[in-house]
């Protein structure tokens, strides 16, 4: 679903933006994701990420990602040429398990959130974040 | 499509919320042409709570011309969905009579015909008529402008807004929201604000630097109204520095943010609230899908994309009201609140026909005081509009108001190719009128007004329609800004509004030579209201100006140059 997704966005994405973005990006996304979770399966429930649909700003994107319980969340902007965003690692004392960040945006494209969780699994979010040349608006 | 009666089995289905619509009244009787101020202002009191809504008035404070779109197409779970129905479906969804008045105030054909017959509409005298006989039923009933209020006339932009701003005040508003009104810049607006004796409201206005809450307006206000605790919760425009020029409110970020409207209901639930109504300029399918997702908001009073519908519809246990634009309509909704719920509630779109409104006498002194200083220059008639030729602007892809922009881009800038922003506001002019400095302003008015001309490639073309497009068509209201297609003169093309960024356009052609467009060869564009800071050129209204006085008498031809596919 997730890669099926992506990769209607690949083709749909207009060639001026499309030239930033190589595939291999998407290559080495996936690479990473499995890096982080050594292949286990992933999970979509405990983790939020917040994120503007329609970037108001694709070089300072603000993002805020929460999973309670979180031993390590990792941060991934798919279609960016280096798609690795940052890693926060929670220690045992910490008091929440969130992070605010602002991100630069190559186009549109998903941002992606994986936590792993202390018995070893895996949650991840991701949203479309929108870069936009700018409209009309009513 | 959901049919009325649907929506009536939907609503009894909600249990606890039966809903009434005052709207076949005026209908029926509109049909026997004898439409009176009492009949349109009929309403049974009901409950313990009213709600008055306006929005999107566009600095129109004189009763106008507006003709209503033909084409608005719905797209994913919205298509064929209202608001996205228009002309005769619409009619035989509301049960309304061809001819009837509310055919002419709610469709667009036969305009220029029934106009005659029903006159002009709006007009903020007559608003405030229709205010003060709510508030004579109901004195503490809550008075919410859905923003787009200090924008758009010529008056509006000489006073910066003033003009707007001293009307509104005698029609003495509890709450407001925001769009247009922070493209008079962000010191203006705090400054207005500063002075707003009632609230100023916007959840989702926040700090760009910080990221957080922006301390110039308040997410959300509580209204004691029959015994009832009311919480109005505010929700700007969420698209302002992408639709328009971010640089002049910089220090202000926007967004949907419905995590942080899920807290605000929260709260206000927490502290008591029994009723909460959302204030919003989201557009209304963005509305429908921030419904979905938020629970616990009783009624959003919608506005933005200029819809204006005779009942309200139905997500889950929130109504959504629709109250149009220009002035021409006035929302009532009655509410029955007990237990700290919304047990029913009656709604009335009320028309504001100018001919059958009575004015308020001091209203009407103040819009022509407002109006004294400028009248020599607002009055001077440029030229007139040939008896075929209705000029109106709304509309997916074109209106002929917007063609005529075009042509004038074109012949006065010496272009190929024209570009006209999508935008939703600017009443109509009937066939055979004079036209005004006053009304090209009403089409044209704005802080960036600059008509540039410069050299695109093709492919650059094709990738800003692209990205226009999406932002009218993307399948999830989210990504949507909630204007029109950017408006195109001397180039036609093709659209597939069912496809993806990137597959929508097609068969861009020159018109003047029939060739396609050559993605890497260049074109002279002219266009208008550029986000883009520094932006050089005359302002457009001088522009429009010329070229009509030129004319004399301007006709513009139905317009063929676009193909839809996918509706």
């Amino acid at each position: 679903m997730k890669l099926t997704r992506r990769h209607t966005l690949m083709m749909a994405v207009g060639s001026a933006v499309a030239a930033l973005v190589p595939v291999r990006a998407f290559a080495a996304v996936e690479d990473e994701i499995a890096a982080f979770t050594g292949g286990a399966e992933v999970g979509s429930d405990g983790i939020t990420l917040i994120a503007p649909e329609i970037a108001e700003n694709g070089n300072t994107v603000p993002i805020e990602v929460d999973a309670p319980g979180a031993e390590a969340i990792i941060v991934f902007a798919a279609g960016n040429p280096t798609p690795s965003v940052a890693t926060f690692t929670f220690g045992a004392l910490a008091a929440s398990q969130s992070a605010a960040t602002r991100i630069r945006l190559a186009g549109t494209q998903d941002v992606i959130a994986i936590a792993r969780m202390p018995d070893g699994s895996f949650v991840q979010a991701s949203q479309e974040v929108k870069v936009t040349i700018g409209g009309c608006g009513g | 499509m959901i049919s009325r009666r649907d929506f009536l089995q939907a609503s009894m289905a909600a249990s606890a919320i039966i809903g009434a619509s005052g709207f076949g009244n005026w209908g029926k009787l509109a049909a026997q042409q004898s439409l009176s101020q009492s009949d349109l202002l009929q309403f049974d009191t009901f409950g313990n709570v009213s709600l008055i809504h306006i929005t999107d008035i566009h600095a129109q404070l004189k009763p106008i011309w507006f003709r209503e779109p033909e084409i608005n197409l719905g797209v994913g779970p919205n298509k064929g969905q209202v608001p996205h129905i228009t002309g005769a479906e619409f009619r035989k969804l509301y049960g309304i009579e061809d001819g009837s008045a509310s055919h002419y105030a709610l469709s667009y054909d036969d305009f220029a015909a029934l106009g005659q017959a029903y006159g002009q509409m709006g007009g903020m005298d007559r608003v405030a008529t229709v205010v003060n006989s709510i508030r004579a039923e109901r004195p503490d009933a809550l008075l919410l402008d859905g923003g787009d209020t200090w924008h758009g006339s010529y008056t509006c932009y000489k006073t910066r807004g003033q003009d707007v701003v001293n009307v509104m005040n005698l029609l003495k508003p509890d709450a407001m929201t925001f769009h247009w009104e922070f493209t008079l810049g962000s010191d203006r607006v705090r400054d207005i604000v500063g002075d707003l004796p009632f609230a100023a409201l916007g959840q989702n206005i926040f700090d760009a630097e910080w990221d957080e809450p922006a301390e110039d307006f308040a997410p959300y206000k509580f209204y004691e109204s029959g015994g009832v605790k009311i919480a109005v919760i505010g929700q700007a425009f969420p698209y302002m520095p992408i639709a328009n020029p971010g640089w002049m409110f910089p220090e202000y970020s926007f967004g949907i943010r419905d995590q942080r409207m899920q807290e605000m209901v929260d709260e206000v639930r927490g502290q008591g609230a029994e009723l909460v109504v959302c204030l919003s300029h989201n557009g209304f399918d963005v509305d429908k899908k921030m419904a979905e997702r938020v629970t616990g908001i009783d009624v959003i009073l919608a506005g933005h994309t200029h819809d204006a519908l005779p009942e309200p519809v139905l997500i889950g246990e929130t109504i959504i009201v629709a109250s149009g634009s220009n002035g021409k309509f006035v929302s009532r909704v009655d509410l029955d609140v007990r237990d700290g719920r919304m047990m029913g509630f009656r709604h009335k779109l009320i028309p504001i026909f100018s001919d059958v409104i009575s004015p308020d006498p001091e209203v009407a002194a103040a819009i022509d005081a407002e109006r004294a200083p400028f009248l020599d220059d607002l009055t001077e008639v440029i030229g007139k509009t040939a008896d075929d030729t209705l000029l109106y602007r709304r509309g997916n892809f074109n209106g002929s108001w917007d063609d005529l922009i075009c042509e004038a881009l074109i012949e006065e800038r010496d272009a190929d190719i024209s570009l006209s922003p999508g935008v939703r506001w600017g009443p109509s002019i009937m066939p055979g009128q004079d036209i005004t400095r006053e009304d090209i302003w009403n089409v044209t008015s704005m802080t960036y007004p600059n008509a540039y001309r410069t050299e695109m490639t093709g492919e650059f073309i094709h990738t800003i329609m692209e990205d226009v497009a999406d932002n009218l068509f993307n399948t999830d209201p989210y990504y949507q800004q909630g204007g029109d297609m950017v408006r195109v003169g001397g180039m036609g093309y093709r659209i597939d509004v069912s496809k993806p960024i990137g597959e929508r356009i097609s068969d861009m052609t020159l018109l003047r030579t029939g060739e396609a467009i050559d993605p890497a060869k260049t074109y002279v564009v002219a266009g208008w209201a550029s986000v883009n800071e520094g932006t050089e050129g005359p302002p457009i209204w001088d522009v429009v100006e010329n070229h009509i006085r030129n004319k004399g008498t301007v006709s513009v031809a139905p317009n063929t140059s676009v193909t839809v596919a996918g509706a």
